[in-house]
């Protein structure tokens, strides 16, 4: 369970680029669930979900996993309850280091690192196993360095780091943004398959509110840095992008001009 | 170049390949510039020395020159880690406040060692000389070096360090505390470094403040020559490389300062290091130019 209450954060504050990136936002998510998060550029789903990773700190507010408080925290330290899958390919595994490695680090995520092997034979056969699951043929590649696969791949192995440990929550932000459309399908059906799987409690930043819609059990509409749509169940069973859009309208007295937010 | 001069290189080369192991874990492992190496390998001399010339046991003695020098390594660390400072910047500090530091320590500018035990003296048996015999006490010590970096560096321990590295941000998310992977880095790095410091003084027949100028230079060199005869990812490659380079580094120092015809003297030596690493930075470049006209 995530509990984030009246979470403020102001970049450059008393300055004349002050930006204030989250102005109260407020937002609880029962275990199990499955959140997807759209808004506009600026809207403060990126600060957002930096804070809940700890990767940024905020100015106020508090935020609770599982009735623990992790707002002051460090990302090092909230590892254990938050697992995480970022934008960029890049970003979310050691091009250095193997596939296997790589996989070693994340088995690792929440226990302390000891003087025993990093990569063992009986956890060999393990990752082979999970890597066989997507398909493409990485099982025989384990001690291939990790920047030799293609952006989808990495992101593809990125989720399964995710969920070699269990996590309290598991944060994806805009994960499958910077790849092709059929590569984003993939690891979306794949985010899906193993949400499922695990029955992992997932916040899902989305630029595209087609897949905010179509992915998860809840959407939730960021503006100005507060919460300013949740809908879930019936009622959004039964919606379409264009009657999000009115929701929005009504609720703000203003229009969208985010094209890359309608178009998607 | 006679037998002995070859010797001594072999000698000193194998001294040096534990400071450019030590360069290869904070240049290129943690990926932090650190010039610590300068004020940490005369460190390393001096505390070796001074504990020596006051009766300790030279294993002994070795043995806190080693930890002076990981706790040189800490402190830089600590002041990129927690105090924000620039690694480089942070490195340089550290580097010229060890300069003071080891003339506390040494109390004078040099401390000579030609009459006193060394862990070479007290391990090699009467019959065999002192050149042969140090450059076989030194293949032990390098080997052991290098196998245990390379088992060390495949632990989940190790393998935290080299992602702090490699992505500091992806290890934090995955539960990495980066700082402290950063400070026992720099600690295994500038041990390795002040154990070399203390070896370097026990063979040289003592410690000098001026014996660090340059290690960084030297170390960084030998790296660079490694990767270019022996370029790999792999792990065990790697520190074989480094490990290569450095001897091959002092060997070619050697020959150009040996060799009558070419009329270089010792005073030259940082000229051909210069030349020398040059030299090793081109020819990748070199290859791969070669290698596009050719598929072309």
């Amino acid at each position: 369970m995530l509990k984030a209450t009246n979470l403020k954060i102001t970049f450059n504050p008393c300055t004349p680029i002050e930006t204030r990136a989250l102005q109260g936002l407020s937002l609880e998510i029962p275990t199990g669930q499955f959140v997807t998060v759209i808004g506009t550029n600026g809207a403060g789903k990126s600060t957002f979900l930096n804070a809940v990773s700890g990767d940024l700190a905020v100015d106020s507010g508090s935020i609770l996993i599982d009735d623990s408080e992790v707002t002051r925290l460090p990302v090092w330290q909230r590892a254990a309850k938050v697992a995480r899958v970022f934008q960029d390919p890049m970003a979310g595994t050691c091009e250095d280091l193997t596939i296997e490695e790589n996989m070693a680090l994340a088995q690792c995520r929440g226990s302390k690192r000891g003087l025993s092997w990093a990569v063992k034979a009986s956890q060999r056969d393990h990752y082979r196993e999970h890597l066989a699951k997507l398909g493409l043929g990485l099982e025989n590649r384990l001690t291939d360095r990790i920047g030799l696969l293609s952006g989808g791949q990495r992101q593809a192995v990125s989720l399964l780091m995710a969920a070699l440990q269990p996590s309290r929550i598991l944060l994806l932000d805009e994960h499958t943004a910077a790849l092709d459309p059929r590569t984003a399908d993939f690891v979306l059906k794949l985010t899906q398959r193993i949400v499922a799987e695990k029955q992992l409690t997932t916040m899902m930043v989305t630029h595209s509110m087609r897949q905010a819609l179509d992915v998860g059990d809840r959407t939730v509409m960021l503006h100005q840095g507060q919460v300013v749509l949740d809908v879930s169940g019936e009622q959004r069973k039964g919606m379409d992008v264009k009657d999000l859009l009115n929701m929005f309208e009504q609720v703000r007295g203003e229009e969208i001009s985010d094209d890359a937010l309608l178009l998607s | 170049m006679s037998l002995f001069s070859l010797f001594g290189a072999l000698e000193i080369g194998l001294i040096f390949s534990l400071v450019a192991l030590g360069v290869f874990i904070s240049f290129r492992l943690l990926r932090f510039p650190d010039l610590t190496v300068d004020g940490s390998f005369p460190l390393g001399g001096a505390v070796g020395a001074v504990c020596i010339a006051s009766g300790m046991d030279p294993f002994l003695a070795t043995v806190c020159a080693t930890l002076a020098g990981a706790a040189a390594g800490v402190l830089t660390a600590l002041l990129n880690v927690y105090l924000k400072i620039m690694d480089l910047l942070a490195s340089i500090l550290m580097m010229i406040a060890l300069y003071s530091i080891n003339l506390r320590i040494m109390g004078k500018p040099n401390i000579p060692l030609i009459m006193e035990p060394t862990v070479f003296s007290v391990l090699q048996p009467e019959w065999l000389v002192d050149y042969i015999g140090r450059p076989l006490i030194l293949i032990v010590v390098v080997v052991f070096a290098k196998f245990g970096l390379d088992a060390y560096f495949s632990t989940q321990q190790g393998l935290a360090i080299r992602a702090t590295g490699s992505n500091p941000r992806m290890a934090r998310s995955q539960g990495v505390n980066t700082g402290a992977m950063i400070i026992l880095g720099m600690a295994i790095s500038n041990g390795l470094v002040g154990l070399a410091g203390a070896l370097y003084a026990q063979t040289q027949g003592g410690a000098d403040i001026s014996m660090g100028i340059g290690t960084i230079v030297i170390g960084l060199a030998a790296v660079i020559v490694g990767e270019s005869i022996l370029p790999s990812r792999k792990l065990f490659m790697l520190t074989l490389a480094v490990v290569l380079g450095a001897i091959v580094y002092r060997f070619f120092i050697a020959l150009a300062l040996n060799s009558d015809f070419i009329g270089l003297k010792a005073q030259d030596l940082n000229l051909v290091t210069a030349l020398l690493v040059t030299v090793a930075l081109v020819i990748p470049l070199l290859k791969q130019r070669y290698a596009r006209r050719k598929r072309v």
